[in-house]
């Protein structure tokens, strides 16, 4: 320990955690709206959520218990290496089980499990503004939120139907929130998109590269944009989970063999873990008990 | 048609100390296209651009009127109420059509645009109003998903126009609309829009440096020199029997074939 420089908690300086609490609330008091901040380098490439770390360093405290995922698992690189960059430079207790956490950083989803009050939920987010591939001028796409100019939102969904019969895209599917500001739910599923409605939860979204901040407050209209005759729909999938038969959950493909050998799990693996702890067991599944 | 529908007062703009058109006047009513004719650099496009609010003029008004009858001064219009009129109420036709269709987005979404921007949110319709005006643009229907990229130059421009009058316009403004297109393109373009204009009542303002775009399409003309505008008045007076020294000239020097 005597070899490792002294961070401060957190790794963050005071000044900076100030910095960013201050764009956070800012960004609270306008829900969906994207607030500029002072972005930092992290000990970590962007890509890896270096917006989320720095809103996750921002709120945590000494008692706080950390899970990170990371396309829904407790256990790949990323969730692995953000939770013990935590542990270490704050000495804060981590988890995988969602109900024991009160800061969850995400890469791509929700959690299974709903959120409870108190909960706060850390989105990394990538590209912030909604609207960047059909304006790519900042400029514009912001005088464009500004005065709610939303119709260029649907131009997409338009050119998805006109393509594909139905709208198709499948994540970073367009919201708005609070009938005001359209925002990108950062790279989630769409099938998550409905858990952001009216959450009990904090949700915080962080861009590190781009800079930006905003959030979705506990209790707040979170609708997915759609057209009247082509209505906003969730994917749907055709088996349960393999592992635990869990349905109405989203499910990875998992590929077995190299001859066409797939199955299909719970994306969310800490609700995976539940359900079959609970002695729930899917085709491909073991009871508990038999390991 | 008891009242006009633009009314422009002493418009003048400045680009620093260089003349970009000065002391222009002139009112537009309801159902007419005033075509604004002179040589490059003469400030047609300043002109243009300054009544369009796309600049904003150094000194001088344009009074517009607006579908509840009030009377604006564009140049005071907050920017939400400004950008508003431009996408509903107005058409802007560029001369170069990359400049005002999204070349990325499909005809059908560069026409329904507008619409969704003013707050359709049914696909059907959007689409079924879309087919309509490329119909009447003489785009063929099965068209409708291909992007602007893959079209003509004459497609293109065409397109462009449908989806300016998708909303409904009463004032269209256009900059060298048959610019860059080959002459029978060209006589084909005019031809629809002469129709269209007609049809549908609208005012429209056309600047061009082609006296034939002009005499068919306008029924007033102005010659702009150096920024000011020398002469004034119906297309067949100014073509026919040109008063200005400069305007004798212009006309004279357009080839009769």
């Amino acid at each position: 320990m005597t070899t490792l420089p002294q961070y401060n908690f957190a790794y963050l300086d005071e000044q900076t955690k100030r910095m960013i609490r201050r764009a956070i609330l800012k960004a609270i008091a306008i829900p969906g709206y994207q607030v500029p901040f002072s972005s930092r380098e992290m000990p970590m490439p962007y890509g890896w959520g270096t917006g989320g770390v720095q809103v996750t360093a921002s709120i945590i405290g000494p008692d706080d218990v950390l899970k990170v995922i990371d396309q829904g698992a407790d256990d790949t690189t990323n969730a692995v290496s953000i939770r013990a960059f935590f542990a270490k430079v704050a000495q804060v207790e981590t988890t995988t089980h969602t109900s024991d956490a009160t800061i969850i950083q995400t890469r791509h989803r929700i959690p299974e499990k709903a959120l409870s009050k108190g909960q706060v939920l850390v989105y990394q987010v990538p590209i912030p503004e909604p609207l960047r591939f059909l304006e790519p001028r900042e400029t514009e796409t912001r005088k464009m939120h500004a005065l709610e100019e939303y119709g260029l939102m649907h131009v997409k969904l338009y050119e998805d139907i006109a393509r594909h019969g139905r709208i198709a895209t499948t994540y970073a599917y367009p919201v708005k929130v609070e009938g005001r500001y359209v925002m990108d739910p950062s790279p989630t599923p769409k099938f998550d998109n409905p858990k952001m409605h009216m959450s009990e939860a904090l949700q915080l979204f962080g861009a590190g590269r781009e800079h930006r901040i905003y959030a979705v407050p506990p209790h707040t209209e979170v609708v997915s944009l759609d057209f009247e005759d082509h209505p906003f729909a969730i994917q749907h999938f055709e088996q349960p989970c393999a592992l635990c038969g869990a349905e109405q959950v989203y499910l990875d493909e998992v590929i077995l063999d190299d001859r066409g050998g797939h199955m299909y799990v719970c994306s969310d693996t800490d609700h995976c873990e539940e359900r079959r702890a609970a002695g729930h067991v899917g085709d491909l599944g073991v009871k508990e008990a038999a390991e | 048609m008891s009242e006009p529908l633009l009314r422009v007062d002493n418009l003048t703009k400045y680009y620093g100390s260089r003349l970009g058109c000065a002391d222009v006047s002139f009112e537009l009513w309801p159902g007419e296209v005033l075509a604004i004719v002179g040589e490059s650099g003469s400030g047609k496009t300043t002109l243009l651009n300054s009544l369009s609010a796309t600049l904003e003029p150094s000194s001088g008004r344009t009074l517009y009127r607006m579908r509840d009858g009030q009377w604006r001064n564009i140049y005071e219009l907050s920017e939400a109420e400004r950008r508003f009129l431009v996408r509903t109420d107005w058409g802007f036709v560029h001369q170069n059509p990359a400049d005002g269709l999204r070349m990325t987005v499909s005809a059908g979404a560069n026409v329904g645009e507008r619409l969704m921007a003013v707050g359709d949110r049914h696909y059907g319709r959007i689409r079924e109003t879309a087919l309509d005006w490329l119909g009447r643009v003489e785009i063929a229907a099965d068209r409708i998903d291909d992007q602007p990229r893959a079209f003509s130059g004459g497609m293109r421009q065409r397109l462009q126009i449908a989806r300016n009058l998708v909303t409904g316009p009463r004032l269209v403004f256009m900059d060298e609309p048959t610019g860059g297109l080959d002459v029978s393109v060209q006589a084909r373009l005019l031809d629809l829009l002469r129709g269209l204009v007609g049809e549908l009542g609208l005012a429209a303002i056309v600047v061009t440096h082609d006296l034939a775009v002009a005499r068919l399409l306008s029924h007033r003309m102005m010659v702009m020199k150096d920024g000011y505008v020398i002469e004034a008045g119906l297309t067949d007076r100014v073509l026919d029997d040109p008063r200005e020294p400069y305007t004798q000239l212009l006309v004279s020097s357009f080839l009769q074939v």
